[in-house]
């Protein structure tokens, strides 16, 4: 490969910042012109190319640095890791997160989706941009859901610098949107953890038990709350004991697809490629999603623990924790926790002096929901574009770095940690026969009482509305998020099961239950639902990278329209529609037309 | 034409398509298959010399057990397996999809696609006046070759063939995403600041005339463009000693662009840029 670089040069700060992630160049060939003393002397040349995994690193380093990557340092980047500019670039811009032309060094995100948008954020926003206008030194963009749903409206203010100031505002105000970015470091401090788990101290909680219990920054409180007992009884029935347990117990992938995790792991343990990968996937970005994050906010080390024991359950010596982009605690907190067990420990190359060596890498999204899928999070690690590739291979057999790699979510692993204390038949004796154990459920909207419940399977969408404190004239409730389905106040007594809301047409997705009162105006919503995936389509393919900008325009033309008027392009729709969740190489473009469809046939959104 | 190297001898599996037993060699896709048995399955981003992308989603079928559709290009074939190539479900996707395309990008000059369009029906106006497209004026930077994404159906072909896959020269990706994605240079900026080595094979491997010889566009601009007034030589290059295989098109005695034979086992139809653009010489006649 024969690399051509432009004349653009880094600044000292790009540069600076580079070199702090990857420590300074080795010769003045690697990321500087030649020098006389070592022109034909390419030291390190091929090692610098299995660095390509640390194009995402080096780009987030620049724009923490100066708020947005110029030539220059995307070309300094590019010639220290021998990555061709024309790739990182492409790579750079596929990021919501990431500029690349020049902007303010303060950045305020405001989140315009779903929660928020029914807690009126169009308003908040356009105040906020009124009063921040040009001059002010702050680029306001509207932003995706900021998985903050359980206190909309949100806004997160950014400002880049050495080290980076994050300040997190929710509920937000003008005001307190505008404090936060003008000075994110006076900001008030976050309300804790605990405050999104309303059933928080209940004893009898098994996932959520230990948040708003533990000082999520002590490794000898998390111990004195029953931590690391289930590694240790990992330890003491074998990597193949731990896949017969977590397969007996049932569990299966929490994130949407329902993928048995125990199949999972055994067809990756049996591999006969090396090495192995864990991959946890915490990038969710769900709209209406954020149980991760007050997991990881709460009790961040049983998500080490449990990354731990599916590791080595695996056979895998790495893992790799993808983090949204827009998590500054989760990210504090989970490279404290981390830095603690590695001290510790309990990571690193004899994990509980078991001879067995794991280690965690933090890897921070850049803001692409597409990166919540499996292959194109792998993707996202090795320094290409977030897009998905297309399955068979599965990642089993190869995945990230193209070896057999086991990706699971976070409130799949932690549910290893019960598994393991309690025992399988305990632990498949919660829930339903099929649906077994606990599951987590991120409540917002129009409830008194938003936040992530825990209930056994098979809890029915009225207890857990009654739970959370739903209030009059309840008009409708989308199950599953953006790619799920809405469901009418007549059917509360769906079972939340896999198999109770596939009987009942719709989805469990990822466990989100957005409820919407009669205040909200239905088309609208559905408009920011299409509008969501066309944003984040990633544009691979036909179907959803124009379908879901057909499909987006259709409900424009319709927004203030039904019955006959509508009938012509709902006809389009439901054709565009179906191609959609047919042709589409990924998840994405399958499920982008579902909570459309639902509004139509269910709601009768437009008659 | 798809050329199989006749290694060492394959497993034959045994599978369906359309209710027809059909044999291929292990490791065929469904689409090699289907060619073989003279089934007719449209496909834009395949290319016969690249790994496939499957992006367009022109070729899916309908496989028995699958939840979606799948693409033929990329979907090895299995023993046992059920295809289905001209289902209703399958040809209701391919129609749908050559709308999204046509209504988003000019396709007048792709071959075969005003017959799929017959074919399936498409009706690409539907989405009414004002479908959002693909607006973008052609890049003129070079003297050699015209980038006209309007054209462009993001079949990642040119991307892959500058790139790993033939070229080695990672002068152009592609850039943003969704329907804001492109294919671009460094910076988005000329393709006389990039890394370009103008070998051309960008352009042999363009399915739609988004990319085409600066000599093709101004022809086509100027109206004297005549596919049937011109005829294909092949010949062999006489540059170097590596003997590429070059075919001369010729219009009105003038050489208009050179392609070069896919089916050639060293060089599968990429050429340098001396091959593929060098030949203003052979008609300097004064
Ligand atoms: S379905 Fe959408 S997100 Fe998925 S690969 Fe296709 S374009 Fe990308
Ligand atoms: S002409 Fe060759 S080097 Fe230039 S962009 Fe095309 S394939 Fe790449
Ligand atoms: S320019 Fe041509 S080869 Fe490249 S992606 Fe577009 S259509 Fe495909
Ligand atoms: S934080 Fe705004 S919708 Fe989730
Ligand atoms: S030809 Fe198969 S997806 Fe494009």
């Amino acid at each position: 490969m024969d690399l051509h670089f432009g004349d653009s040069k880094p600044t000292d700060e790009e540069q600076a910042a580079i070199d702090t992630l990857l420590g300074p160049p080795e010769s003045s060939w690697e990321g500087a012109d030649r020098s006389d003393a070592d022109l034909r002397w390419a030291r390190g040349g091929r090692a610098a190319r299995d660095r390509r995994d640390l194009l995402l690193p080096g780009l987030h380093a620049v724009h923490d640095r100066i708020g947005w990557i110029s030539e220059g340092a995307l070309d300094y980047l590019c010639r220290r890791l021998t990555v061709p500019p024309a790739e990182a670039y492409g790579v750079a811009t596929f990021y919501a997160m990431f500029s690349v032309k020049p902007r303010p060094a303060t950045v305020l995100h405001v989140c315009t989706d779903l929660a928020c948008a029914a807690a009126g954020a169009s308003e908040l926003c356009a105040e906020v941009e009124a009063r921040l206008g040009p001059g002010s030194g702050v680029s306001v963009e509207r932003s995706p859901c900021l998985g903050l749903c359980e206190r909309a409206p949100a806004a997160l203010a950014v400002k880049a610098g050495d080290p980076v100031r994050t300040a997190v505002s929710a509920p937000t105000t003008v005001e307190r949107a505008v404090l936060a970015a003008s000075s994110p470091d006076s900001a008030p401090e976050e309300p804790a953890a605990a405050l999104a788990v309303p059933q928080a101290g209940d004893p009898s909680l098994t996932l959520l038990g230990r948040v708003g219990v533990v000082d999520p920054a002590s490794l000898d409180d998390y111990r004195a709350h029953g931590g690391y007992t289930a590694l240790r009884q990992a330890f003491a029935i074998g990597p193949a004991g731990v896949i017969r347990e977590v397969t007996d117990a049932g569990l299966v992938g929490r994130g949407g697809a329902a993928f048995p995790t125990g199949r999972k792991w055994q067809a990756t343990a049996s591999q006969p490629d090396h090495p192995h990968y864990l991959v946890c996937n915490a990038d969710e970005s769900e709209p209406g999603t954020f149980k991760d994050r007050v997991v990881m906010e709460g009790d961040p080390y049983s998500l080490v623990e449990a990354m731990t024991i599916a590791a080595y359950a695996v056979g895998a010596h790495k893992g790799y924790l993808y983090l949204r982009g827009e998590y500054p605690r989760a990210l504090r907190r989970m490279e404290h926790a981390i830095g603690q067990a590695r001290a510790r420990g309990l990571l690193g190359d004899d994990v509980l002096g078991q001879g067995y060596a794991f280690d965690i890498e933090i890897r921070r999204g850049a803001g692409a929901y597409i990166c919540g899928e499996e292959t194109a999070l792998f993707n996202s690690i090795e320094g290409y574009r977030g897009e998905p590739r297309s399955k068979p291979p599965f990642p089993v057999e190869k995945g990230l770095f193209g070896k057999p790699t086991a990706e699971n979510n976070v409130e799949t692993l932690v549910n290893v940690l019960p598994i393991l204390t309690m025992g399988a038949p305990a632990y498949a004796a919660i829930g339903t026969g099929t649906s077994t154990g606990p599951k987590l459920f991120c409540v917002s909207g129009s409830v008194d009482r938003p936040g992530i419940y825990e209930l056994p399977f098979g809890a029915t969408l009225g207890e857990l509305l009654e739970l959370a404190g739903v209030r009059e004239r309840l008009r409708a409730v989308l199950l599953g998020g953006a790619a799920g389905g809405f469901v009418r106040p007549d059917e509360l007594d769906i079972p939340l099961t896999f198999e109770g809301t596939r009987a009942a047409g719709t989805t469990l997705g990822s466990g989100v239950v957005l409820a919407f009162d009669d205040t909200v105006p239905l088309p609208r919503l559905l408009l920011r639902i299409a509008e969501f995936f066309r944003d984040e389509s990633c544009g691979q393919c036909v179907p959803c990278r124009v379908g879901t900008v057909r499909q987006e325009e259709a409900l424009h033309r319709i927004v203030e329209r039904t019955g006959a008027d509508a009938a012509a392009d709902i006809t389009l729709l439901r054709e565009v529609g179906r191609a959609m969740k047919d042709a589409s190489i990924c998840g994405l473009g399958q499920t982008a037309w579902n909570a459309v469809e639902s509004a139509i046939d269910r709601l009768g959104a437009y008659e | 034409m798809t050329v199989t190297s006749l290694g060492i001898p394959r497993r034959l599996l045994e599978f369906r398509i359309d209710g027809e037993s059909v044999r291929a060699p292990e490791g065929s896709t469904i689409l090699d298959a289907c060619r073989s048995a003279g089934k007719d399955v449209p496909t834009l981003c395949q290319g016969d010399t690249l790994t496939p992308k499957n992006a367009c989603r022109v070729c899916v079928v309908e496989v028995e057990g699958a939840r979606t559709l799948v693409p033929a290009c990329s979907r090895k074939a299995e023993a046992g397996m059920e295809v289905r190539t001209d289902t209703e479900r399958a040809r209701h996707s391919r129609k749908v999809v050559l709308e999204l395309l046509a209504s988003s990008v000019d396709l007048s000059t792709t071959p075969e696609v005003a017959g799929w369009l017959k074919e399936y029906e498409a009706k690409p106006d539907r989405f009414g006046p004002d479908a959002a497209c693909v607006d973008e004026q052609p890049r003129i930077d070079n003297d050699l070759y015209v980038r006209d994404y309007d054209k462009c159906i993001l079949c990642y072909k040119c991307v892959d063939a500058c790139g790993d896959q033939w070229q080695n020269t990672f002068a152009i990706s592609v850039v943003g995403r969704g329907f804001d994605a492109r294919i671009a240079v460094e910076h988005d900026g000329p393709l006389t600041d990039s890394a370009c080595v103008y070998c051309g094979n960008c352009i042999e491997v363009c399915p739609t005339g988004a990319l085409s010889f600066k000599s093709e566009f101004d022809m086509r601009a100027a109206g004297t463009w005549d596919e049937s007034a011109q005829t294909g030589t092949t010949t062999v290059c006489a540059y170097c000693g590596v003997g590429c295989n070059l075919t001369l098109h010729v219009q009105d005695n003038e050489i208009v662009k050179v392609t070069s034979p896919h089916d050639n086992p060293v060089t599968h139809g990429n050429l340098c840029i001396k091959g593929r653009f060098g030949y203003q010489h052979v008609q300097n006649r004064d």
